[in-house]
């Protein structure tokens, strides 16, 4: 056993690093720091820089961009962009519709959305959930009726994160109604956002901000050729896509990057005589979640060490819903710890930091002061969204009790 | 002991149930309340009047009808349920147990009857920007200028500031930033030279404020008492405040086992789901261990012993404050992704019960006062 990174590996962290410092603009990397929204182009501008030095897909085949690299690199990588923090590649473009039409995908598709999507050329959102499909996702009821060459669709999809900047959607739909489980009869099909027929309607959460959406098919005509892999398989395809979506779901990095915030923060505010950061009572707490979180870090390097080994790469192991439970809960703790570090000066709202919100004032206190609650109230999405963690439990349930 | 509401109670119970229920009944009526000048409608200001609830813990004497913590209870447990704006527990309740208890007894006759007859709104001005949720941490000074006083300093977070008529401003006339002793509460016009404020909502809708007074004049006997009097009021407003928690528990809880036994996942309700049905009850659990404490409080708020009064409500906002916490995010995490969006209500009861977990103080604060 050796807890250490290779001489190889260490070395590769320090490249990101050097490179995250070197490329990173200063203003994206203050807004992430501080719990602003930083907006669609940043997102795209730093992917491409990513891109162009062959970081934003290693994950896929290398005919396509991909590495070849042993997870462990990848989670290198994924690690430093959260700690810095700097924008992960669009994980809906990366970790979900990439990795679909380059193992089912027929080779037009191929040509014509790898490229675009590793480059954010295209930005991709994700037509799953539906107001009945939460956590039973395979209950969708949006349909996809065939008339000669094209695939007719209507439905509503919801929670859909960012289709306000999305040039495509890939959407399930059920294309036969009378399979005998609800799972067979599902497709999976690639859709244009714009397409006759298609709304879109934001949802307001509960910080004041716009991130998610419904989206509505109203005979939505589709060329069948969008259709990925074959007819009815497309649920598949989604246990595939939803299994690749937990790979980096523990979000360490992040979570170490909350901490060193809280700590910078506690410094500057005062308990009683002193520092907020020399009290005792606070560095305990503190202590509480760096234990938490550094057993996760080694359960994710377990985990990932596993992975290297069998050569399974990109096969879900079920332990990987521990890391979805305990990196949402630890998540979710530095939100609360960053609320109390900040105390009273949480509680005025001070708008969701959207462009758009007019009602942004005036900071108090330390400028995160303002985002300090909205933060915790929005990170509550964190146990409900990727498979609740209720879902989780399920699958852990399963794997020791095996019913 | 005896933990029934009296008919008088119970009464007093079912006319503001009805109240919130005409006016908060529409939920998108809040919204547009908040929308308002000062952050509340002051039609709806006018029927507590009409209720005789700002009048409420007030002794005859100043027009009041002497209703006690309980009363205070009855009303803002109903005020939790409803989601209301309106500035209850900061002037009725908070300001006015100040003037109630004030020594100062020719400043307490001229404003105790303008509260309780609804014809003035009192903030207190309390919290700096380094205080955190320490009453005794005061930095504002009150300068003695033959018969008056000159403030200088500034005020942050100021609940129901936005909308006040008058402030009840803590002040040090001497002493160190941390002494307890050398404060003084002053009563100052809002509107008064040198006094400016900046409204803004808080994250739950609620009006607040940020305050700074440049040279403000007031004359010395405005001086209504010294940190005992301030924390012997705030005693009785955490008390409403954890009787507040404890009714929007209580709507969020019934709102979320509603929820679950109407809404369907694998073809059947999810309330049928016993991990799910556990979450409920460990909240109900919470919630009734939090009323508890919530009654302890109310009982105990009155006390003219400041230690065992103190200790009690330091022990009640930590068990409320817990409880509030668990069962706000349960409730979400229950409700899925309809949890965390504007549109629905009981974003709205987690958001409020968060701010209610941090007012005066959170559970770290009272926990460490009660093991100091």
């Amino acid at each position: 056993m050796e807890l250490s990174f290779s001489p190889e590996e260490s070395a590769f962290r320090d490249e990101v690093r050097q490179f995250i410092h070197d490329h990173l603009p200063h203003d994206v990397q203050k807004n992430m720091i501080e719990g602003r929204e930083i907006g669609k182009q940043a997102i795209v501008d730093w992917q491409r820089k990513l891109n162009a030095k062959g970081w934003a897909v290693p994950h896929w085949p290398q005919a396509w961009g991909g590495k070849d690299w042993s997870p462990v690199m990848e989670y290198i990588l994924l690690e430093e962009l959260q700690a810095a923090p700097a924008p992960q590649p669009l994980p809906f473009n990366v970790s979900m519709v990439g990795p679909v039409i380059a193992t089912f995908g027929s080779d037009a598709q191929k040509q014509k959305f790898l490229p675009a999507t590793a480059n954010i050329d295209i930005w991709w959102c994700q037509g799953f959930s539906e107001p009945g499909a939460g956590s039973d996702l395979a209950g969708l009821k949006t349909t996809a009726r065939r008339e000669g060459d094209f695939y007719i669709i209507n439905g509503q999809k919801t929670w859909t994160t960012l289709a306000q900047y999305a040039d495509w959607i890939f959407v399930l739909a059920r294309t036969n109604p009378q399979a005998a489980k609800k799972q067979e009869g599902i497709s999976f099909i690639l859709v244009d956002m714009k397409t006759p027929g298609i709304t879109v309607r934001p949802i307001q959460l509960i910080d004041g901000g716009h991130e998610v959406n419904e989206v509505w098919f109203d005979e939505v005509k589709v060329p069948a050729e969008n259709l990925v892999g074959e007819e009815n398989k497309g649920w598949d395809y989604a246990k595939f896509l939803l299994g690749n979506e937990r790979t980096g779901i523990a979000r360490v990095g992040a979570s170490k990057q909350r901490l060193r915030r809280v700590r910078e923060l506690a410094a500057l505010e005062r308990a009683g005589d002193g520092a907020l950061i020399e009290a005792p009572w606070f560095r305990e707490k503190l202590a509480e979640v760096d234990v938490d979180l550094k057993a996760l870090e080694i359960t994710q390097l377990r985990i990932l060490s596993d992975a290297r080994k069998s050569g399974k790469h990109g096969v879900p192991d079920p332990r990987s819903s521990i890391l979805k439970i305990k990196g949402s809960e630890i998540q979710q703790a530095t939100t609360e710890l960053l609320m109390e570090v900040v105390g009273p000066l949480a509680m005025p709202f001070q708008g969701s930091g959207e462009p758009e919100d007019a009602s942004n004032e005036m900071a108090i206190g330390p400028e995160d002061a303002a985002y300090a609650a909205p933060t915790y109230f929005n990170w509550r999405k964190i146990s409900i969204y990727g498979g609740s963690n209720e879902i989780q439990r399920n699958i852990i349930a399963k794997a020791i009790l095996g019913f | 002991m005896d933990f029934d509401y009296t008919d008088e109670q119970r009464l007093l119970a079912d006319s503001v149930a009805k109240l919130f229920a005409n006016r908060y009944g529409d939920f998108e009526k809040r919204k547009h309340y908040a929308t308002l000048p000062g952050g509340f409608d002051r039609a709806v200001w006018a029927e507590y009047a009409e209720a005789g609830l700002l009048a409420l813990p007030f002794g005859e004497d100043h027009g009041g009808f002497g209703g006690g913590p309980v009363e205070t209870m009855i009303v803002m447990e109903q005020i939790g349920r409803a989601l209301a704006l309106e500035p209850y527990m900061a002037n009725t309740i908070f300001a006015g147990a100040i003037l109630r208890h004030s020594a100062n007894h020719a400043l307490r006759d001229m404003m105790a009857p303008k509260l309780a007859a609804g014809e003035a709104i009192i903030a207190v001005a309390h919290t700096e920007r380094h205080s955190r949720y320490d009453l005794h941490d005061v930095t504002t000074a009150a300068r003695r200028d033959g018969d008056d006083f000159v403030l200088e300093g500034d005020k942050t977070v100021v609940i129901g500031g936005d909308s006040a008529d008058y402030l009840i401003v803590s002040a040090r006339i001497e002493g160190g930033r941390r002494d307890r002793h050398g404060i003084g509460l002053f009563l100052v016009d809002a509107n008064a030279p040198g006094v400016s404020r900046r409204g803004y909502k808080m994250q739950d809708l609620t009006p607040g404020a940020e305050i700074s007074l440049a040279s403000v004049r007031v004359p010395a006997n405005h001086d209504l008492g010294g940190l005992p009097l301030l924390e012997r009021a705030a005693d009785e407003a955490i008390a409403a405040i954890c009787a507040e928690a404890v009714g929007a528990m209580e709507s969020l809880i019934a709102m979320t086992v509603d929820y679950m036994k109407t809404r369907k996942q694998f073809g059947v309700p999810i309330a049928v789901f016993q991990a799910l049905q556990h979450r409920a009850v460990d909240m109900t659990v919470a919630a009734e261990q939090a009323r508890s404490m919530a009654v302890y409080a109310a009982l105990s708020a009155a006390s003219d012993n400041a230690k065992e009064r103190s200790e009690a409500i330091a022990m009640a906002k930590t068990a409320v404050s817990k409880a509030a916490r668990f069962v706000g995010q349960q409730a979400i995490q229950l409700h899925g992704g309809i949890g965390v969006t504007m549109e629905y209500k009981a974003g709205h009861y987690f958001k409020r019960l968060t701010m209610l977990t941090m007012q005066f103080g959170d559970a770290d604060h009272f926990l460490r006062r009660l093991a100091a």
